[in-house]
């Protein structure tokens, strides 16, 4: 009897605390699978449907704001140092200003990018801000192969919050010991980047700023002495990929076949329109974001001193169309009209 | 009645404590007052010690704990000693071999050189385990069979940590010392060579993987099932063939057809235990020397199914003429 007991209580308490373990996790199984290939080779699309109820909630398109005609005189003539937005008329000019306090800074209103003098340049908000519209505008006009007719509003990034939630810095690691202990090669540590692998924890900037090569498998059976990538350059990679997959909720098949990940003509074309989301990303880090470096103050850069920046989970955020695909650019011509 | 119908063994034969065949002149002597414990005696032998340690014993436990500090130290600070962090983190930490740029040559202890340090000392004591075990096995009297079984996980892991380095030219291909990292290296290292399951060798490892445990369910289960007409005593049961061995050999006539014989059962079990890493560690050795996409081999050796297009594929915009990189 007596040894039972004993059993009894161990097996009772993996009982309950199994329990407790699933009850805790939100996004408890079972999930749904949509087959997108041949049958029997696994490509599918894996959803939990309690994420995408999650997702749901948190990637809702705000209501438009109401449109008037385009009245008034030009805002360049209106108001001083309208630098980009000088082609709206004063009834589009004042609409943008609206929607764009209630993308970005609902709480700290229009203060936060001016001052009492609209037309004041020394507040870094408002720099930032007019370089941002021009982004944009290049997102919208330029990459149409990323973000097709959709386009992206600045509510596709900031959702309320002044800075976006989803930006990277260059990450140094946690504090090492230093001399002569050995170094963990930017990799080894339980990584949010990452998807908390131990594969390298900044893809990013070797990936989405550099542009370094992201293709590792070589495109001949036998060796040809011609393809120097290695296992660690492998893991850059397939860091990045970590990253691409949890951002945009989706799991490998979404874009690759998993049985040759290199293989475009076995990719779904879901790849080729990631493939430019890359070389958008890279572009907006280098000629948009990078630069504003000197343009912050020292407390909004990263700890190596760089200012925030872009990759995919920016605008995904968990979603493989932002907003879930909502039409938000087309109730927002002005954001067209920036110089 | 004692049944055999329990994952524990319910009887312990309990008698005077065994201390073993006299050994001979020149060994060292075994150490320790044998001790009974009744749990042990449920998986297995009650009787713990006396225990053989030896020259080659010895050495091996040093060279092990040399490796272990090594890697343990390391992986510590790369947390800056925080003990607390050490433990939270401690399957993701990890000793890393040398980046590529150093090729074989002894790089600086920080950059990979703690990592071929301890990477000596374990192969020492592993290879110092393997002599003792022969050694031992060969002192009383017995085959070195498990010793060769050693062996061929130890070939494996030399494949691994040193053979195929060495061919490629370069540490950084080798594994790194962890626990998720060594798992991250495993799916990098089939992603970089175009996916190792279309590696014949890769399959016939996971033949003999998968094999091996199949055969050891059956096996086990064909004993404890004839165990109450004495099958647990094989041996005997080899030579002269009694009841248990009868009915064990015709249930597996009648349900497939062929039996193997209380003997071959475990010539059987041997082999696909000892391929399982023999294969395996062919199929590592040629991957990146002689095959550099497992994936493209398969398709010029016939391997790789067909399948019909269901969805449009994708272009490659790289490989467009106005493309960038």
């Amino acid at each position: 009897m007596n040894g039972n007991r004993k059993t009894l209580l161990p097996v009772l308490g993996s009982i309950v605390g199994l329990s407790l373990l699933v009850a805790g996790c939100e996004d408890y199984p079972p999930v749904d699978a949509e087959q997108q290939g041949f049958r029997g080779v696994a490509m599918e699309h894996v959803t939990n449907p309690r994420t995408v109820a999650r997702l749901k909630a948190r990637n809702q398109m705000p209501e438009p704001l109401e449109r008037f005609e385009a009245e008034g005189d030009l805002a360049s003539e209106v108001y001083e140092n309208v630098q980009v937005l000088g082609d709206l008329r004063e009834t589009e000019f004042l609409r943008l200003m609206t929607a764009i306090t209630e993308w970005v800074s609902p709480e700290q209103g229009c203060t936060y990018c001016h001052t009492d003098n609209l037309a004041d340049d020394n507040i870094y908000t408002k720099v930032v801000a007019r370089r941002m519209l021009q982004m944009t505008k290049t997102i919208n006009s330029k990459w149409d192969n990323h973000v097709g007719e959709t386009g992206v509003t600045c509510y596709t990034c900031h959702r309320g919050h002044p800075v976006p939630e989803e930006v990277w810095h260059r990450d140094p690691g946690p504090k090492q010991a230093r001399g002569m202990t050995a170094s963990s090669a930017g990799q080894n540590i339980a990584a949010d980047a990452v998807g908390v692998t131990s594969l390298p924890y900044d893809p990013f900037y070797t990936l989405l700023q550099q542009d370094n090569a992201i293709r590792v498998a070589s495109n001949a059976a036998l060796p040809r002495g011609d393809n120097p990538v290695d296992i660690k350059d492998t893991e850059e990679t397939y860091g990045l990929m970590m990253h691409m997959s949890g951002s945009l909720g989706v799991n490998c098949t979404f874009c690759h076949n998993s049985r040759n990940f290199s293989a475009w003509d076995e990719s779904r074309p879901q790849r080729t329109t990631a493939w430019h989301g890359i070389r958008l990303a890279r572009e907006l880090n280098n000629t948009y974001l990078e630069p504003l470096k000197p343009v912050f103050p020292e407390d909004r850069l990263g700890p190596l001193g760089d200012p925030s920046k872009v990759n995919c989970a920016t605008c995904h955020q968990g979603v493989h169309k932002p907003l879930f695909g909502a039409q938000m650019l087309k109730d927002y011509p002005e954001l067209n009209a920036v110089k | 009645m004692p049944e055999y119908q329990n994952i524990f063994t319910q009887v312990q034969v309990r008698g005077p404590a065994e201390m073993g065949v006299r050994l001979p002149r020149a060994d060292w002597s075994r150490d320790g007052k044998p001790r009974f414990i009744h749990l042990i005696g449920r998986i297995g032998n009650a009787q713990i010690g006396p225990v053989y340690l030896g020259f080659t014993g010895i050495l091996s436990l040093v060279c092990g704990f040399i490796a272990i500090e090594i890697i343990g130290l390391n992986m510590w600070a790369s947390v800056n000693w925080d003990p607390v962090e050490f433990v939270r983190q401690l399957p993701w930490l990890a000793l890393e071999p040398p980046p590529a740029k150093y090729g074989l040559s002894f790089p600086p202890l920080a950059d990979g050189g703690w990592w071929l340090v301890a990477g000596f000392f374990l192969t020492a004591s592993i290879l110092l385990w393997w002599g003792r075990m022969y050694i031992r096995a060969r002192a009383l009297g017995m085959g070195t069979h498990v010793a060769w079984a050693f062996a061929a996980a130890i070939w494996l892991y030399l494949v691994l940590g040193l053979i195929r380095p060495v061919m490629m030219g370069s540490w950084a291909e080798a594994v790194p010392f962890g626990i998720f990292p060594h798992l991250d290296w495993t799916a990098a290292f089939s992603i970089r060579y175009g996916n190792l399951f279309y590696n014949p060798f890769h399959m016939l490892s996971i033949v003999f993987l998968y094999g091996a445990t199949l055969l050891f369910a059956m096996h086990g289960a064909t004993i404890l099932a004839v165990s109450r007409f004495g099958g647990e005593r094989e041996i005997e049961q080899i030579t002269d063939r009694g009841t248990a061995s009868e009915r064990a050999a015709l249930f597996w006539r009648w349900t497939m057809g062929f039996n193997a014989s209380m003997e071959s059962i475990h010539r059987w079990a041997w082999w696909f235990a000892v391929l399982c890493p023999l294969t395996g560690g062919i199929g590592i050795l040629l991957t990146g020397t002689a095959v550099d996409n497992w994936f493209l081999w398969g398709v010029k050796h016939g391997l790789v199914p067909e399948y019909p297009q269901v969805f449009p594929p994708a272009t490659d915009p790289a490989a467009l003429p106005e493309a960038t990189r």
